[in-house]
């Protein structure tokens, strides 16, 4: 950055060292680089999650080292810090040393200039020519200022000089992009974390790590309402409203209360065909003590500026819609049912045949908008409503569910879907309950609860056996007990691990070479069973089942089997059904404040005129050095450009063609 | 070829920029003003102030443009009229691509894109064949390739643009929204650069060099088009809908386009200094003299390096308004950053330490790994709010 070397002799002080060393092109360069590869680190390491994760990451060893070192949150990090402040502070000293004598130069034209340096030029020409001096001074100055070129002109007594320079803009471009670099910089560091950064080293605050309700947040983990800079954000639910944002820091949060309220009024979102949110926008509603509030719509991209606050629209979610519930129970000899409300973010303590869980509801979600068939003419479609939660047991272990609301259609069936998996990083599994009929769960749920009914079973399987052993014209009472005792057992190893604990009662029970020939048998003597158990089912709903079923009740049938199969390993001692919702959304509002965004901006309008002016406008100075004498006019032509030489060796020979021109015309 | 100092003081002209004009430059500058008259008078109801300032802006740029390098004006209308005859033979429904001859081979988007790939890979070929036979014919066909390539590729994101609204009017938007799209923009900009330097250089033994990065970029599209079906086109998410993308993305991308031309030409460099140190070498070469390709590395740089600057204020700007905040520290700003310091310090070592050469080529073929990563490592490798365009 030092363009312009002193040739005078200084005294060397230990200050001038210390700015020759700072203001060094060196430095400048070790610098810029530095912060780049310390940049990299942020990029390459994520920043500012939970510790927790670093953990298991890199291990405690590792953890710890990077945690001193700041690795976590780079930016902010003492040492980073220093880096800038220095790139600034060189690039001021820069600034310092180099602007005055670059201004000067932009006024100064030289004038003083021997013939000697003139003639050691790399671009000059001489001519000696018949003209008076006079006349060769007027050509030049009409070519030149026909180039654009300034000039001032001295007379030496014996020979005269005209100095001429364009461009000298050039100069200025030097110090616009300098003085923006540290404008930026310190803008920049009036709203970044140093000031919190300070507290936090003094003792004065101290960041919190436990999730908590706002209101039980020490005092310690919160910020002046006065901080003159932050970044936070907050959830805003329907109807609600905050006067506090969150500041996420490294692995915790600060409070920072708000001189205003922002009450969310109504939040709207719209979707693409694809289910893709296309726009979503809040009406707030800010009110101060004393003033009149004030209401303003705000969306992606359209953020509202109040009092030097900025209010952005960040995000959306779940703002703890209200969910009318009904719980079937599921392992049940009777069908149970029990209504009951709550709400998103909820939990419940619920006491189960395995045991005291929790249930914990997460999420809504109005559209679930997923590709269509093939062919069925249309790209998506809309499954409707489903909510989450997740069953935790008493050991902490849990498995979350997905349960739509309404039966999803396939192939002209509805069914309704519940998803699960034991790890958020698992896909989740389909539970598929047919609908009947009505549309409800009544009859998948009356047909699984007689499984269980021992009593009913046994009674049905005699019944059926009679039946058989009727058509069959048998009679053997002591056959016909061990059949349906088979049944019964059959149907209670079906209802506990589907046909696959069929299977393997099978193979623990039968040597090899029957397996299969006993295992067909059971097979159908067990869908004989399930077929009476489900009729049994159809005549109490009052259907007539004497004529055989429609093909439609027949379907049921088998989408039960497979359901009531998926439903041994389901996991929850009861299925969630979701009657009715009142739809309550969140807003995330991301609220700034930063005061140094006008000396930031005002350092990028410098930058750009800066850069621009110094690449393309080029610092030209030319000389003429005018002599009578007994031979003819001596005249001499040199020049220097500030870069770009070959551009002003083209414009140096482009201007001899010019003034040889003009000078022989004349 | 050789380039003799008479034909490049032959572009030194004496007169001023206005003398210059002849009355080619005037139709040209009247027709681009009545063509963006027409769109204001037909589509100011759907603008607001910014896209307005944006048309004017557009206007002002391709007249001066078109003015500063004659070769645009012919291009702009050649891709202008491509343009709408394929707009025209859409009509309102996008079913026409599959039964129009013409959308079907040649302008739809899609075909336009797969038009220009062939084309940018065959110049590239074309470029070096001439170079090694030395010969002048194939050197200006390579040019015309190239030419022909770049006018497919802009067609092609024309009728896109068009193409997003038949899908459904609140799909449509400007097509430099993904990975897919910037792609193309970045082979078309690159391009442009280069052809702009063969015709103020007067040399066309660099077009195989500079047409090895777009050939590279065209493969890569293939193999997103093919392999991952990314040449769909999608909606935009919210934080995308903002008159500041069709001003930050172009802006980027001739940054990207110029450091890639200048990173070539720096391997071009290297590759003709490599030779002269052979006994002869520097007679028997083909490339250009190592001043002028020292001076074709530095000017792209610098105009590289301005326009980066710029896009990365109008990002900061444009993250002021969408994320709340101009710096975030996000990876693709950082790496903006990290890329932007690069080329700093490459000026600086030039143009106050006065570095010339070898070293400099170096640096400059590096930057472009730099600017690589920059570019499409943050995608692949690293996540945070620009995550536009995975893979």
């Amino acid at each position: 950055m030092s363009t312009v070397s002193n040739s005078q002799s200084r005294a060397v002080s230990r200050s001038s060292v210390l700015l020759e060393f700072l203001g060094s092109m060196n430095l400048a360069i070790t610098l810029l680089v530095t912060v780049a590869v310390a940049s990299i680190i942020g990029t390459v390491l994520k920043q500012n999650e939970a510790y927790q994760n670093y953990i298991v990451k890199f291990g405690p060893f590792w953890f710890e080292t990077f945690k001193s070192l700041g690795l976590f949150d780079v930016y902010s990090a003492g040492w980073f810090l220093v880096i800038l402040t220095f790139l600034v502070i060189s690039t001021s000293v820069c600034i310092y040393r180099n602007a005055p004598q670059m201004l000067r130069d932009m006024r100064s034209y030289r004038l003083n200039v021997q013939e000697q340096s003139l003639r050691a030029f790399h671009a000059s020409h001489s001519w000696t020519l018949a003209l008076p001096g006079a006349e060769i001074e007027r050509h030049i100055t009409a070519v030149m200022r026909s180039n654009g070129y300034r000039m001032r002109r001295k007379d030496h007594g014996d020979h005269q000089v005209i100095a001429a320079m364009n461009g000298t803009f050039n100069r200025l471009g030097y110090i616009f992009t300098h003085t923006a670099i540290v404008t930026i910089c310190i803008g920049g560091l009036l709203d970044g974390n140093l000031p919190l950064k300070l507290k936090e080293m003094s003792g004065q605050i101290k960041i919190e790590s436990r999730d908590l309700p706002a209101s039980q947040v020490p005092r310690e983990s919160w910020l002046s309402v006065q901080n003159p800079s932050f970044r936070g954000s907050v959830t805003v639910p329907e109807g609600s409203s905050a006067n506090i944002v969150f500041l996420q820091l490294r692995d915790g949060y600060l409070v920072q209360p708000l001189p205003f309220t922002i009450e969310l009024k109504d939040f709207r979102i719209e979707h693409y065909e694809s289910g893709m949110p296309k726009s979503f926008e809040s009406d707030l509603v800010i009110r101060e003590p004393d003033q009149e509030p004030v209401t303003a719509t705000i969306a992606v991209n359209h953020p509202l500026i109040y009092k030097g606050y900025a209010i952005y629209q960040s995000s959306f979610n779940d703002g703890g819609t209200h969910l009318n519930l009904s719980a079937w129970g599921l392992g049940r000899a009777k069908v149970e049912q029990e209504d009951f409300k709550s709400s998103v973010f909820e939990k419940l303590r619920v006491d189960t045949a395995q045991g005291p869980m929790t249930l914990e509801l997460n999420d809504f979600r109005l559209f679930n908008i997923n590709p269509a068939d093939e062919g069925s003419g249309k790209r998506f479609r809309n499954f409707g409503p489903n909510f989450t939660f997740k069953l935790r047991n008493a050991a902490g272990e849990a498995r979350e569910f997905e349960n739509y609301m309404l039966p999803v259609e396939f192939d002209g069936r509805g069914y309704f879907l519940s998803g699960m998996r034991d790890s958020v990083a698992e896909p989740f599994f389909y539970l598929h309950i047919p609908a009947d009929p009505k549309g409800s769960l009544s009859r998948f749920m009356r047909f699984n609860a007689l499984l269980q009914d021992t009593d009913r079973v046994a009674q049905i399987a005699q019944e059926t056996t009679r039946q058989t052993f009727a058509e069959a014209q048998l009679e053997k009472p002591e056959l016909l007990k061990e059949v349906a005792a088979t049944m019964q057992r059959l149907v209670t190893l079906f209802a506990h691990g589907g046909f696959d604990a069929v299977a393997e009662q099978v193979e623990k029970s039968v040597p090899e070479a029957k397996r299969r020939e006993v295992l067909d048998a059971y097979i159908k003597v067990l869908r004989n069973i399930l077929t009476a158990l489900y009729f049994d089912v159809l005549t109490t709903e009052g259907v007539d089942v004497s004529a055989g079923v429609t093909e439609a009740d027949s379907q049921f049938y088998d989408d039960s089997i497979n359901a009531l199969t998926v439903l041994t390993k389901y996991g929850s001692p009861f299925f969630l059904e979701l009657k009715t919702f009142e739809h309550v959304q969140a807003s995330g509002l991301q609220i700034a404040r930063a005061p140094g965004k006008l000396v930031v901006y005002s350092g990028f309008a410098l930058l750009i005129a800066g850069i621009f002016v110094m690449f393309y406008i080029q610092h030209r100075r030319l000389w003429f050095w005018v002599r009578e004498g007994a031979a003819g006019t001596e005249l001499l032509f040199a020049g220097t450009g500030n870069r770009e030489q070959r551009d002003f060796r083209l414009e140096f020979d482009r201007l001899i063609r010019a003034l040889d021109q003009q000078l022989r015309s004349g | 070829m050789s380039v003799t100092q008479q034909n490049i003081l032959e572009q030194f002209d004496d007169r001023s920029l206005w003398q210059r004009l002849i009355w080619r430059d005037w139709l040209w500058a009247l027709l681009v003003l009545s063509g963006s008259g027409y769109v204001y008078a037909h589509y100011v109801e759907f603008m607001d102030i910014y896209e307005i300032g944006i048309l004017g802006g557009t206007t002002l740029g391709l007249i001066s443009v078109g003015w500063a390098w004659r070769p645009a004006q012919a291009l702009s209308l050649i891709v202008t009229l491509l343009s709408l005859g394929s707009i025209a033979l859409y009509g309102d429904s996008l079913a026409a691509a599959d039964s129009n001859f013409f959308l079907k081979y040649l302008i739809s988007s899609q075909s336009a894109i797969m038009w220009m790939s062939a084309l940018y890979v065959l110049a590239t070929a074309t470029y070096f064949l001439a170079l090694f036979m030395r010969s002048e014919f194939t050197a200006k066909v390579a040019s015309a390739l190239t030419w022909s390539a770049t006018t497919m590729g802009l067609v092609g994101l024309m009728v896109r643009w068009r193409e997003s609204y038949l899908i459904s009017p609140d799909v449509g938007h400007i097509p430099v929204s993904n990975l897919y799209e910037v792609f193309i923009l970045f082979s078309i900009i690159t391009a442009l650069l280069y052809l702009f330097y063969e015709g103020r250089y007067r040399t066309r033994a660099l077009g195989g060099f500079v047409l090895l990065v777009i050939s590279a970029a065209v493969g890569f599209l293939l193999w997103y088009t093919f392999g991952r079906e990314a040449q769909h086109i999608a909606p935009l998410v919210p934080a995308l809908q903002s008159y500041w993308m069709k001003i930050h993305v172009p802006a980027n991308f001739i940054g990207y386009g110029a450091f890639s031309v200048a990173a070539m030409v720096g391997f071009a460099y290297l590759f003709r200094h490599h030779q002269e140190q052979r006994p002869g070498g520097a007679v028997n070469s083909r490339l250009p003299e190592l001043e002028l390709l020292d001076d074709v590395m530095y000017k792209s740089i610098a105009l590289g390096f301005a326009f980066f600057t710029l896009a990365t204020i109008l990002g900061a700007l444009w993250a002021a308004e969408a994320w709340g905040g101009y710096w975030s520290w996000d990876p693709k700003e950082t790496w903006a950053l990290i890329v932007w310091l690069n080329y700093a310090a490459w000026l600086h070592m030039r143009l106050t330490k006065g570095w010339r050469g070898t070293p400099m080529a170096w640096w400059a073929v590096i930057g472009l790994f730099v600017t690589i990563f920059a570019f499409l490592g943050v995608n692949m490798f690293l996540s945070g709010l620009h995550s536009y365009g995975e893979l």
